[in-house]
């Protein structure tokens, strides 16, 4: 079976250089599958730092700037949401470590160049989780968790708070204690992720992962997590970052070491894997073996046939010309995945049954409470 | 040189069109590629959009949509896309030309942000722009329909486009929205209105579209600098009165008529300020549509 092309969307990554010969046809699709994958802006970003913009057709330039313009907007409001974080948690006196597009923005990485981001993500220690929730809390944010069960869920088995919107200007936070659910199988180690991250220049709280540590979190989140549709996006944030911390040699020697340390062997094989097979990531190949002999990798070249042909459909972006018949089934294979790997069957189990009781009855009691 | 116009090609052959490869249609400053296997929107195109030029499938499409059936292919509803993504829930299949419309202020409102966007209509006299910002049932597009019959030229009877770098207003003209009585009353006052499908029973109450005057169309590439900010308010039967409104509180109504001020950020902020600055500003109530024509045929110039 052959897969969808994404060689337009590839190379305009890639090779921003080559969006200059694009004819108008080939813009009135790149446009189209960029914008769904919400990566408009990261290509018109690309266009302005290598000054390409003039060259670009002015029915594709319009969209594009357009683009800019709301990725400088949540870039500005994001500044302005970590200050007020940063305020609201100053009391504590605890430090926080920005996570994903956050760190990737305040870090100045190449990785936030036009990327669109919502939602802060924060990781604190486990045991300053309730000091932080209510010093946010008195700022304004609140749970978003409704039922008692979401909250009890979110509680004993996942590796953060329920999201915290701000009641007034409905900003989402999710305070993290770990990278991946307690359930899972994996434990990483959140003592190690802390102990290693780095303070923000200008900042004496706000932190980010150290690069290694924020690969990883950045494939452990994208091959962890069962929801692809965004998946794209998450192998362009590897890309990125692989190509911004590799020019550092160490960062290629320390990395799988890293990886078996925190037990995220697998998610680092798929990301090294995907990125160079997507987006030709330059990915030494001492460093490929390295992570396909390391404990933890797969091991079966038939099991490995398999994923490439769920993950290859999977990550590609959601639009028409990106996707085939099989690539829902696909996604929804992964789904399954990612709740897997989340929890043990017996939990996994429970879980569904009980939120598809609270979706086909939303007014009853849910049978647990109810019976306990 | 010009592309030939919709009004070329027959009922029949739009209908194929919507129905197998779309209609590409260039609606200044866009171009749209429309699908749509519903007759309604085959009738308000064919009816309301003769006058815009037919547009190269080799050419870049702003926007690809499709009005189709469903969900599930049920006739009654309809459903909007904008490639695939559908940003709205189902309307009743009747409405499917209407929602064409809502369909395309909202791929442009959402998506262009080189201009700043404000929801109003926008008029054009000797050069200069009129804008009528306006919530819904404040008689705005009545206003606008009516001010097209004396003599006004239509930039948009939904949204001002207005370029933050030059100040100039860039025409989007189509067809002008009336709801529930204004489709008659506007019929009233020129036989030769034409007045596309009428979508019965909407939020909005019966919506139909009137076509945009030719002139307008055939100026879509005019743009015009703004003189005039006026905040219309029809209340029945009530004599027009203008009434001078201050620059500040002017500004802070338009801020919030427009969609993407915020997201512009300081260059959004001053460009609203400029235009502030550079225009009277009124508050409009009117009443009969007779006294309300003969105030904007003498409205005096800024100084």
């Amino acid at each position: 079976m052959t897969l969808p092309s994404i060689k337009l969307l590839k190379d305009a990554l890639v090779e921003p250089h080559s969006l200059t010969t694009l004819t108008l046809t080939q813009w009135d699709l790149l446009v189209r599958q960029a914008r769904n994958a919400g990566l408009l802006a990261r290509i018109a970003a690309d266009c302005q730092t290598f000054n390409l913009l003039d060259d670009i057709p002015r029915q594709a330039r319009r969209h594009l700037d357009s683009a800019a313009v709301l990725a400088r907007r949540q870039h500005r409001e994001l500044r302005w949401e970590v200050q007020l974080i940063e305020e609201a948690l100053a009391p504590t006196g605890i430090a926080f470590v920005l996570l994903k597009g956050a760190a990737y923005a305040m870090g100045g990485l190449l990785a936030a160049r036009g990327r669109m981001m919502s939602d802060v993500d924060i990781l604190v220690p486990r045991t300053a989780l309730p000091e932080v929730e209510s010093a946010l809390m008195q700022r304004g944010w609140v749970s978003d968790a409704n039922s008692d069960y979401d909250q009890r869920y979110y509680r004993t088995w996942m590796h953060e708070l329920p999201p915290m919107r701000h009641f007034h200007r409905g900003t989402v936070i999710d305070v993290h204690h770990a990278i991946v659910p307690i359930s899972s199988r994996s434990h990483p180690s959140s003592e190690a992720l802390l102990s290693s991250a780095l303070t923000l220049d200008g900042h004496l709280k706000v932190q980010s992962l150290a690069p290694l540590d924020m690969v990883l979190h950045s494939a452990s989140h994208l091959f962890h997590e069962g929801e692809l549709d965004q998946g794209f996006r998450g192998i362009v944030d590897l890309d990125s970052l692989l190509r911004e911390f590799g020019a550092s040699p160490d960062f290629w020697e320390q990395l799988v070491p890293r990886a078996v340390e925190l037990e995220l062997v697998r998610p680092l094989f798929y990301a090294l894997r995907y990125t160079r097979l997507m987006l030709g990531t330059p990915v030494p190949s001492d460093v490929m073996a390295q992570v396909s002999h390391a404990s933890g990798a797969p091991q079966s070249s038939l099991f490995l046939a398999w994923m490439d042909a769920l993950f290859l459909r999977a990550l590609r972006p959601t639009h028409a010309n990106t996707s085939d018949g099989w690539t829902p089934l696909a996604r929804w294979l992964l789904y399954v995945r990612g709740h897997w790997m989340r929890m043990p069957p017996g939990l996994l189990v429970r879980h569904l049954v009980r939120k598809s009781w609270m979706a086909w009855f939303p007014d009853k009691k849910d049978p647990e409470s109810a019976s306990g | 040189m010009t592309s030939p116009t919709l009004s070329t090609i027959s009922k029949t052959e739009l209908t194929r069109q919507l129905q197998s490869d779309g209609l590409w249609l260039r609606v200044a400053p866009f171009v749209f590629q429309i699908r749509s296997p519903i007759p309604v929107v085959a009738d308000g195109l064919h009816t309301l959009y003769g006058d815009y030029e037919l547009a190269s499938p080799d050419e870049f499409a702003d926007f690809h949509i499709t009005v189709a059936y469903g969900p599930l292919h049920k006739k009654s509803v309809c459903v909007f896309q904008v490639d695939g993504v559908e940003p709205f829930t189902p309307l009743a299949a009747g409405e499917g030309f209407a929602f064409l419309e809502w369909g395309l202020n909202w791929c442009v409102t959402t998506h262009l942000h080189t201009w700043l966007t404000i929801h109003s209509a926008v008029l054009e006299r000797h050069g200069r722009a009129l804008i009528l910002p306006a919530p819904p049932g404040s008689g705005k597009s009545t206003l606008c329909a009516s001010l097209l019959l004396h003599g006004w030229r239509l930039l948009s009877d939904e949204m001002t486009l207005l370029d933050p770098d030059t100040g100039l207003v860039t025409p989007f003209p189509r067809p002008v929205s009336l709801k529930n009585q204004s489709i008659d009353i506007i019929r009233k006052r020129d036989k030769s209105v034409v007045i596309g499908p009428i979508a019965f029973d909407t939020m909005k109450g019966n919506v139909a579209h009137m076509r945009a005057p030719t002139d307008s169309l055939k100026r879509a590439s005019e743009k015009a600098l703004p003189a005039w900010v006026i905040f219309p308010q029809y209340v029945a039967d009530a004599p027009a009165s203008l009434t001078p409104r201050g620059k500040a509180t002017s500004f802070m109504q338009l801020a919030e008529n427009s969609f993407n001020q915020s997201a512009q950020g300081r260059r959004g902020f001053e460009a609203l300020a400029r235009l502030i600055d550079q225009c009277d500003c009124y508050d409009f109530s009117y009443g009969r549509l007779d006294e309300a024509m003969a105030i904007f045929a003498d409205l005096p110039l800024p100084t």
